[in-house]
């Protein structure tokens, strides 16, 4: 028999399945727009991220009338309070999709600087880490969600890589300094992304199995259980 | 636990040749109120009222297993019932105040059997009862109107004054707002919080939210067994026992 609640959570995955779609779709183009150099697409990003925040506002009001109306426990309260943080996590990710849109649409209206190696490959692992967290939020599947927090170390690493290479640019010719500091900051954007993915996996990993990972709190730390 | 003021011990009880309770252990530490949730006939309230020996009362019903308070078994040998139920009281789900009595004697009655009657101890004990039920202000100019004209929220109460005229350390509730309107209800909640400070309590409930909402510790029955117990906060959020899980997210029950 199903319950009502089931109905109800299952729609609210689905509108976080949609959103996560839309910042998918955002990040994409602005990439594209950037590596491939089509201004055209910026449009697209400014137009999906409008849906992206009107499934922000859908997701909190599902996620208030459930807790009003079916006063959900356990693993649906777990769900219900991780959805609600994936939401402003997949927000913000829509903000940044448009903020690599920005500083891209300055970079490309300038001749390249560089051949782009290093951001491309960060690119790729950040759009990675973003489809798997939502995958092993569908899926429920904690193992997914682990091995995004582990892609995160290495997107780190090529911010830092990315970051240094630039800088040696700008200190060789600061005639370059504008055009080095906007892959700098799609770097620091892209680096932003891999951060909210990791915090939905860490919230995929506490609605399925109740352990709060965060802030090194993987040695059994419980929801439900107060430190004494 | 570090020092349970009651505990039992591989409780089990019968009706007749069913039986309803099995081998259960559960201890409950002073100032806590500990609630018992489970589907219906799950045992919980033959549980209840093993801990206060009054399943025995019941034609062809025993009990196996020993019940301690302060680390006194009150099925030890010479044990008296009705002393064991003036230090563990308890408050039913239908307000029962004795019809005939007024406010004033329905609290004092178990005063009275325990033989004390002068009308000054008795003044006192009343009126700390019926303020420590949060009814006193209610029923200060009516101590003489028969028990029985008073709301139902306010019967509970009172039967939750008359539990505590004796001063039992333990108090027993068995569905004690099931009969009563949310406002009621509401009273009573916030009065067994402000209960805790004096008595430890037991409470069986069908109300998921009102375990959640009040009770220190959760324990979940399901035929007769005591499937999990433990802190109210994780029962709710972060049950261990996928039996639990089903209960409280409403797949069964």
């Amino acid at each position: 028999m199903e319950r009502s609640v089931d109905s109800e959570l299952r729609q609210l995955k689905e509108k976080i399945l949609t959103m996560g779609g839309y910042v998918e779709k955002a990040l994409d183009d602005s990439l594209k727009a950037l590596i491939q150099r089509k201004p055209e697409l910026f449009d697209n990003v400014y137009e999906v991220e409008k849906e992206v925040n009107q499934k922000h506002i859908e997701v909190d009001e599902a996620c208030l009338r459930i807790l009003a109306r079916q006063a959900p426990m356990a693993a649906d309260l777990r769900l219900v309070v991780a959805v609600i943080k994936i939401n402003t996590d997949l927000e913000r990710m829509g903000d940044q999709a448009v903020n690599i849109s920005h500083n891209a649409k300055r970079y490309i209206t300038e001749p390249p600087l560089k051949p782009l190696i290093d951001l491309p490959r960060m690119a790729e692992e950040v759009r990675a880490m973003v489809r798997f967290s939502l995958d092993a939020f569908v899926r429920g599947d904690v193992a997914l969600a682990e091995k995004v927090l582990a892609m995160d170390d290495l997107v780190d690493g090529l911010k830092n890589q990315i970051y240094r290479e630039l800088i040696t640019y700008i200190v060789g010719d600061p005639k370059v300094t504008e055009r080095a500091l906007n892959l700098i900051l799609i770097a620091r954007n892209l680096e932003r992304l891999g951060d909210h993915a990791t915090n939905i996996a860490e919230d995929v990993i506490f609605a399925i199995s109740g352990k709060d990972i965060r802030h090194g709190g993987g040695a059994g730390a419980q929801a439900g259980s107060t430190q004494k | 636990m570090a020092n349970p003021i009651l505990e039992t011990k591989e409780v089990s009880a019968w009706f007749g040749k069913h039986q309803a309770v099995r081998g259960i252990s559960f201890s409950a530490e002073p100032n806590t109120i500990n609630a018992m949730i489970g589907p219906s006939g799950c045992g919980k309230s033959t549980f209840l009222r093993c801990l206060n020996r009054l399943h025995e009362e019941v034609e062809g019903a025993r009990v196996e297993g020993s019940v301690l308070l302060s680390k006194e078994d009150i099925y030890g040998q010479g044990v008296d019932p009705v002393a064991v139920r003036r230090r563990i009281g308890m408050v039913f789900q239908k307000p029962n105040p004795f019809p005939s009595m007024s406010v004033f004697d329905n609290v004092a009655a178990g005063l009275r059997l325990a033989g004390i009657h002068k009308r000054s101890v008795l003044a006192e004990v009343v009126e700390r009862s019926l303020v420590q039920a949060a009814l006193w202000e209610e029923v200060k100019d009516k101590l003489k109107q028969p028990g029985t004209s008073l709301s139902g929220g306010q019967q509970q109460r009172l039967c939750i004054a008359r539990a505590l005229a004796v001063n039992p350390p333990v108090l027993l509730m068995d569905e004690p707002t099931s009969a009563l309107d949310p406002i009621s209800t509401a009273k009573i909640e916030e009065l067994l919080v402000n209960l805790k400070n004096d008595v430890t309590i037991v409470i069986v409930t069908h109300n998921m939210q009102q375990a959640a909402r009040i009770s220190d510790q959760t324990c979940f029955f399901l035929t007769g067994e005591l499937v999990e117990a433990g802190e109210t906060s994780r029962i709710f959020t972060n049950p261990q026992d996928t039996r639990t899980e089903q209960y409280i997210t409403g797949r069964f029950g």
